[in-house]
C-alpha cells in the first residue's frame, strides 16, 4: 500500500454557476520514503494540491467535488475533524514558503517546536528534545537559541526551525511548500541538503513543491508536473530531465538558465498561464503550444503511460 | 562542519524579549511614568486602605458634623493636631490655638479586616484623644472621617475598574477572535449584535439593567452587578475590534502553520492570534479603566450603586450635589479630586503604553 494515493481529485473553489475548478482530475501515489516533486507555474494548483492532503483548504471557500485522497489508505475527505488533528502533524506535516512568516512573532521558537511536541508527543514536549530536534537541523548552539524569539533568527535558521517543528511529531510524509524559495541561493542549497539528508536518518517521504526545475534533480525520485490544475507529466526524475516529453516540459526546461550556453537570451514561454475559470476548451497548454494541432483545441486529452513509469498528457508527444 | 564550528559562541547576552523592549520604551516617557507610579501608590494605599484609614468608614463622630479638615502642624519634632470648637447652633468651626495633641503612629484605633480577611486594630496614624480627631480631609454629613471613607471607596471605585476589564476585555478578545476567525454568519450574527448594545446610549442600558436587579441587594452583590453592567456594555467594542485584528492575523502562515500541526481552532484563536493583539488590547485597557471607575460613579450617584453605609467615590459625591453644602463644606469634593488624579494618570500611562507599543515611532 502506498502511504498516499490522490485519486482523481477535484476541488473547485465556490460552489454552484460560480465554482472556479482549481484541481481537475489530479492522481499522484507517493510511496514510503519517495520524494516526489511537483512542479509548475504559479497559479497551477500545486500548493491547493498539498494542502489538501491534510484538508488544510478552507471550505468553504473550497469544495471537494470528486476524487478520494488515501493517507495510510483512508480517505482524508471523509475524515471527522478529530481524525484530521490526527493526522495533521502526526502523519504528515508541512513547511512553508515564508520561514519567517511560519512562526509566531511572540512566542520563543523554543516553546514552539514544544507545542508542536505536545500536540502529538506529549511525553517528549521537554527542553532536552526541542534541543535534540534543533541540532538535528544543524542549528548551531541550540541551548541558547530556544529562548531566541523568531525575528532574531535568518532566514535559513527560521526554516531550520520550522523543518525541526514539522520533525517534531516524526511524520511519515513531510510536504515542503517551495521551502527554498524565499531564502538565497547559498541557503537553499543547505537547506535542500538537509531535507535530503534527513529524508535519508528518518526515512520519512517527502512531497517537494517547486517552481525550479534545478532542485528537481538533486532531490526527486519521481517528478509530477502540474499545468493549470492538471498533471501534465508524471515521470521518473532522472528521465524527466534528460528527456522531457511533454511540450510544457520541454519549454520549461528551456526556460531553465544554463551556465554553458553563453550570455544567451533567456527562452521563455510565450503566453501566460490560463486564469481559473477561463480555462482554453481540450488541451489546457495548446495556445501557448509550439506543436499545437487543430484538434488539440477539441477535447482534452488523457494522462498516458507512453513509456514504463512514464506518463503524458499529450498525444502528439513523440514529434514536433 | 568547520563553518559551524566557529560560529558555536552566539551572542553572550539574552537577547532582549519584546516586553523587556517596551518596558524601555515606556521608561523613556516621564508622563507616563509619573501616572504609573501615581496608580501604584492609590493602589497600595486602597489595599491597605483599613491600615491607612485612621477610623472606619462608618464610624460616626456625631459631636462633629461637617468638621473642617485638620491640618497637622509641626510643633518641635513632632506633629500635632489642634482641637476644634464648635460654635453653637451652628457647624462652624474654630481652631483653639496651644491646644494640641500630637499625632502617634501605629496606633490602635477601630477595628478592621486587613484586605477584608485578617482582623487588626492598628493604624497608621492617629491620636489616642476623642476630641482631638484626625480629619484630613474633614467630616461628611453624618460626622464620618472623608478621608478614610475615601480610601474605603478607593476599594471599590479601583478594583472595579481592573476586574470590569479583566472580565469585557476576556469575553470581548475571545468573542471577537473566534468571529474574525470563522468568519461567515457566526462573524454576522456576533456583529451584529455587538452593534446592537452599542447603538444603545450606555447610560440608559445601564440604568435600566439596573432596573432588572432587585432591590435590596448587599453591598458585594452590587458590586458584582456593577461589574457585570458595565463589562455586559465593554466587550461589545472590543470584540469589534479584536475581530478586525484577528481578520487580518489569521492570514497569516503562522496560523496555517499551527492548523498544520493539528493545533485545533480556539487554540489556534487563543494561543497564537490573540497573542499578537496584546500591544493593542494593554493601550485599550489602560485607556478604558477611567470609564469602568466613572460609570460606578455614575451608578453611585445616581444612588443605585453602591449603598450607604459603604463607601464608594461615587456616593461620596451625592451628598456634594447639594449647592448650599458645596459652598459651606468644599472638602465634600474631594472624592471628585481623587477620581480626577486616577483618571488622568490611567489615561498619562495609556497614552505613554501606546506609544512605546507602537515601535513605528
Amino acid at each position: 500500500m502506498n502511504l498516499l494515493e490522490i485519486k482523481n481529485l477535484k476541488m473547485d473553489f465556490g460552489s454552484g454557476a460560480e465554482a472556479l475548478r482549481a484541481v481537475d482530475g489530479v492522481s499522484l501515489t507517493i510511496g514510503a520514503g519517495e520524494t516526489v516533486c511537483l512542479v509548475g507555474e504559479s497559479g497551477c494548483g500545486k500548493t491547493v494540491t498539498a494542502l489538501s492532503i491534510a484538508r488544510l483548504v478552507p471550505t468553504p471557500p473550497a469544495n471537494y467535488v470528486g476524487g478520494e485522497i488515501l493517507l495510510n489508505g483512508r480517505d482524508v475527505l471523509k475524515m471527522s475533524n478529530g481524525e484530521l488533528r490526527d493526522i495533521r502533524g502526526g502523519v504528515v506535516s508541512y513547511v512553508f514558503q515564508e520561514p519567517g512568516a511560519s512562526l509566531n512573532p511572540v512566542f520563543r521558537v523554543g516553546n514552539q517546536i514544544k507545542e508542536s511536541l505536545k500536540l502529538h508527543k506529549p511525553e517528549k514536549a521537554t527542553n532536552e528534545e526541542v534541543i535534540r530536534l534543533l541540532k538535528l537541523v544543524g542549528i548551531p548552539a541550540p541551548e541558547s537559541r530556544i529562548k531566541n524569539y523568531p525575528f532574531e533568527l535568518s532566514g535559513g535558521m527560521q526554516q531550520r526551525v520550522m523543518i525541526a517543528m514539522a520533525l517534531a511529531s516524526e511524520p511519515k510524509l513531510l510536504v515542503a511548500d517551495e521551502p527554498t524559495t524565499a531564502l538565497d541561493v547559498t541557503i537553499q542549497a543547505q537547506i535542500l541538503e538537509l531535507l535530503h539528508d534527513l529524508k535519508q536518518r528518518l526515512g520519512m517521504a517527502i512531497l517537494l513543491i517547486t517552481h525550479n526545475l534545478g532542485i528537481v534533480g538533486d532531490m526527486a525520485d519521481r517528478v509530477a508536473v502540474m499545468y493549470a490544475g492538471q498533471i501534465v507529466e508524471l515521470s521518473p526524475a532522472k528521465e524527466l530531465l534528460r528527456r522531457p516529453l511533454h511540450p510544457y516540459t520541454k519549454a520549461l526546461m528551456n526556460a531553465v538558465p544554463k551556465l554553458a550556453g553563453g550570455a544567451t537570451r533567456l527562452s521563455a514561454i510565450p503566453g501566460n498561464v490560463p486564469r481559473i475559470g477561463n480555462f482554453p476548451p481540450g488541451c489546457r497548454f495548446a495556445p501557448r503550444c509550439p506543436i499545437a494541432k487543430p484538434e488539440c483545441s477539441e477535447k482534452i486529452p488523457g494522462l498516458v503511460e507512453v513509456e514504463p513509469g512514464r506518463w503524458v498528457r499529450c498525444p502528439f508527444w513523440k514529434g514536433k | 562542519m568547520n563553518e559551524i564550528a566557529t560560529i558555536q559562541n552566539p551572542t553572550a547576552e539574552q537577547p532582549l524579549s519584546p516586553w523587556q523592549l517596551f518596558w524601555r520604551r515606556l521608561k523613556q516617557r516621564r508622563i507616563a511614568m509619573v501616572g504609573g507610579v501615581i496608580l501604584v501608590v492609590l493602589y497600595l494605599v486602597a489595599l491597605f486602605a483599613g491600615f491607612v484609614a485612621p477610623y472606619s468608614y462608618d464610624r460616626q463622630d456625631r459631636d462633629r458634623f461637617f468638621h473642617p479638615p485638620t491640618c497637622p502642624r509641626l510643633s518641635g519634632f513632632r506633629l500635632v493636631i489642634l482641637r476644634y470648637e464648635q460654635l453653637p447652633g451652628t457647624f462652624v468651626y474654630r481652631a483653639v490655638l496651644n491646644d494640641t495633641k500630637p499625632i502617634h503612629f501605629f496606633v490602635r484605633g477601630d477595628q478592621y479586616k486587613l484586605f477584608g480577611l485578617i482582623p487588626a486594630t492598628i493604624h497608621l496614624f492617629g491620636t489616642d484623644d476623642q476630641n482631638y480627631p484626625v480629619y484630613l480631609l474633614g467630616t461628611d454629613q453624618f460626622g464620618r472621617d472623608v478621608f478614610s471613607r475615601l480610601l474605603y471607596g478607593s476599594q471599590i471605585s479601583l478594583s472595579i475598574g481592573v476586574v470590569g476589564i479583566l472580565l469585557s476585555f476576556t469575553f470581548g478578545m475571545i468573542i471577537g477572535g473566534i468571529a474574525g476567525y470563522f468568519s461567515g454568519w457566526t462573524d454576522t450574527v456576533i456583529m451584529r449584535l455587538c452593534e446592537l448594545i452599542m447603538s444603545i446610549p450606555a447610560l440608559y442600558l445601564i440604568i435600566s439593567l439596573r432596573a432588572t436587579f432587585p432591590p435590596g441587594m448587599s453591598s458585594s452583590q452590587v458590586y458584582a452587578m456593577i461589574i457585570i453592567i458595565l463589562s455586559f456594555i465593554g466587550w461589545a467594542s472590543m470584540a469589534r475590534v479584536i475581530r478586525g485584528m484577528t481578520l487580518s492575523l489569521r492570514e497569516q502562515q503562522y496560523v496555517l502553520a499551527a492548523r498544520a500541526l493539528g493545533q485545533t481552532h480556539l487554540k489556534v484563536i487563543v494561543r497564537h492570534i490573540l497573542p499578537n493583539t496584546f500591544s493593542y488590547v494593554i493601550v485599550a485597557a489602560t485607556l478604558s479603566v477611567p470609564y469602568y471607575i466613572l460609570g460606578e460613579v455614575v451608578l453611585s450617584f445616581l444612588g443605585v450603586g453602591i449603598q450607604e453605609p459603604n463607601a464608594s467615590w461615587g456616593n461620596m459625591l451625592t451628598a456634594a450635589q447639594n449647592t448650599e453644602y458645596l459652598r459651606n463644606y468644599p472638602w465634600l469634593l474631594a472624592p471628585g479630586a481623587a477620581i480626577f488624579v486616577t483618571v488622568l494618570a490611567f489615561n498619562f500611562l495609556g497614552d505613554g503604553l501606546r506609544d512605546a507599543a507602537d515601535t513605528k515611532s
